[in-house]
């Protein structure tokens, strides 16, 4: 059984086309990583699923809830962690949990506290004011506010976006738990990285649309194939290099100061300059040739 | 899942209720202040020097009956407006809530509960402090908390609405200014809106705070039969501004 099922949706607003006939499946119990760029659509799917926005056309059905009419009944059953920390600040660590754990109806809110605090590491902080906490505690009590009801599905909105290297391990950590313990997570991100390491499949969302979607290994062999030659040098030597790369028919991508050309071990003789430094083709290859941006 | 469940609504005046613990001092403080200070300045200033009573009760009393509707609007209509706004523009608290199994009705209502109550309660402090300045208690006085709850309720829904309506927070000062200025000043607080242009009257008896100072007076003073009237006024203020908020909040929230 599928945790959501989107068939043809679209959202729109006024001449912006934010979801363009949105076709979606995430089956129970992986996580599905909705990598995109900015402005892809991703935020606008979470509030769709949420019921926070209304599409003008599709079927969209959550846990077996018809959206948006029994929205309401889908949220009972889903956590959301939102992009924006929207924590009480001045309320303590527990009470921001028993909050949420009374607004899901969690029968003991006391017992779904302890338990969320243990999840978050955070026992021992429970009767400090949310900002007396660090960066990473405020996201890890974050997590653990849209977990507080056991929920079977978790829709993670570009969970660590705008955290420092080492508060973002520790939060991909905590979602690794959740994906071990078979919880459904869909997770918008626009973080190669992230999707890479946390998601049983990646589905590529752009301008509102799904163009690509599989397991990490199998979008990579599909689109970049086995190696990339990343060729670094004066703006002429690149420019050289591309035409070449093109000329043949591999694909060609800006990668900071160097190009990459991606597929390169189908190069004829000369294409790839010996100094290239060769790796092994990655999701950032794919990423950004089905949308043409610069990953993060 | 059912309309209005009560546990949606409660479980959003439990966040109300913890954030109050956080800063009720400072709330109760001024709420407690502020009737002390206009009765000073009003009541024993002008009736020492000017007005000795009206329409046969002293001054100090008419003016501090009359205080209840002041304390009403400015902890009810303000802090709706702005609360609203800063919790949704700049705290995103919404979001957070409208993720959970909770609808924009339900959140409409339990903000305006919350308001309510708390108005309720702080709207007899200028009473309590008038007794204190030498009103006898009354039996009816024991209704006033029904009254301040009722007309609170009423410009709670006011100011969410006109939250989920401005774009801006500075456009507050407009509403501040058109709206709750006036009404603060033809509620008949400081002088009995008989001296005011017939216009001007007819236009004060749609003033929910003027049906409130009418009310409080009854309570302090002796009712009416009119006075059922008056509050079946409040009683409908509050249910329009309900159903009007809560159409400009969805209006606001859900994309």
């Amino acid at each position: 059984m599928s945790a959501i099922r989107l068939r043809g949706v679209f959202k729109r607003f006024g001449p912006i086309t934010a979801v363009d006939g949105l076709d979606l499946e995430v089956p129970e119990g992986i996580c599905l990583g909705l990598l995109g760029p900015n402005g892809a659509g991703k935020s606008t799917t979470m509030r769709l699923l949420t019921g926070q926005a209304i599409p003008d056309a599709g079927e969209l059905q959550v846990l077996g809830h018809e959206l948006p009419a029994d929205a309401k009944a889908a949220r009972a059953e889903m956590g959301v962690v939102p992009q924006l920390d929207n924590l009480d600040v001045d309320v303590t660590v527990e009470d921001n949990l028993a909050i949420f754990a009374r607004l899901y109806r969690v029968p003991d809110v006391g017992a779904a506290v302890d338990r969320a605090l243990d999840l978050a590491r955070l026992r021992d902080r429970r009767r400090d004011a949310v900002d007396e906490l660090s960066g990473g505690m405020r996201r890890r009590l974050l997590l653990a506010r849209g977990l507080v009801h056991e929920p079977k599905l978790i829709l993670l909105d570009e969970p660590t976006v705008g955290l420092d290297p080492q508060i973002r391990t520790e939060l991909w950590a905590l979602i690794g738990e959740l994906r071990s313990g078979g919880t459904t997570i869909l997770m918008s991100t626009h973080y190669i990285e992230e999707a890479e390491r946390l998601a049983d499949e990646v589905a590529v969302m752009h301008k509102g649309k799904i163009i690509s979607r599989g397991k990490p290994v199998e979008l990579i062999s599909e689109h970049a194939g086995v190696q990339t030659a990343e060729v670094y040098g004066p703006p002429e030597r690149l420019a050289e290099a591309r035409e070449t790369a093109e000329s043949q028919g591999l694909a060609v991508r800006a990668a900071g100061p160097a190009v990459a050309i991606v597929g390169s071990e189908s190069a004829a003789n000369g294409a790839i300059p010996e100094d290239a430094v060769v790796r092994a083709a990655s999701l950032e290859d794919v990423f950004v040739l089905l949308t043409g941006e610069e990953a993060e | 899942m059912r309309r209005l469940e009560p546990a949606a609504i409660a479980g959003i005046m439990s966040r109300e209720l913890a954030n109050f613990r956080t800063y009720w001092k400072g709330t109760t403080f001024s709420s407690v202040l502020e009737p002390i200070v206009y009765l000073l300045a009003f009541g024993l200033g002008l009736s020492a020097t000017l007005v000795d009573e009206v329409n046969g009760v002293p001054y100090i009393q008419f003016v501090g009956t009359g205080m209840v509707a002041t304390a009403v609007i400015f902890s009810s209509a303000l802090p709706a407006m702005f609360g609203t706004f800063v919790k949704h523009r700049f705290q995103n608290t919404y979001d957070a809530i409208l993720a959970a199994p909770v609808d924009v009705e339900e959140l409409v209502t339990a903000e305006m509960l919350w308001i309510g109550l708390r108005s309720g309660t702080y709207g007899c402090v200028p009473l309590l402090v008038t007794i204190a300045f030498g009103l006898d208690p009354a039996w009816g006085m024991l209704l006033v908390p029904l009254f301040c709850f009722v007309t609170a309720l009423g410009f709670a829904g006011f100011g969410v609405a006109m939250a989920a309506t401005v774009a801006k927070i500075d456009q507050f000062n407009y509403v501040t200014a058109l709206c709750i200025t006036p009404l603060f000043l033809v509620a008949g607080t400081f002088f009995p809106i008989e001296g005011l242009p017939e216009g001007v009257q007819v236009v004060a008896q749609l003033n929910p705070l003027h049906q409130l100072v009418e009310l409080v007076r009854g309570g302090a003073f002796g009712f009416e039969p009119v006075d059922i009237a008056r509050f079946a006024f409040l009683i409908g203020f509050a249910l329009l501004t309900w159903r009007v908020a809560i159409s400009r909040m969805y209006n606001r929230l859900i994309d």
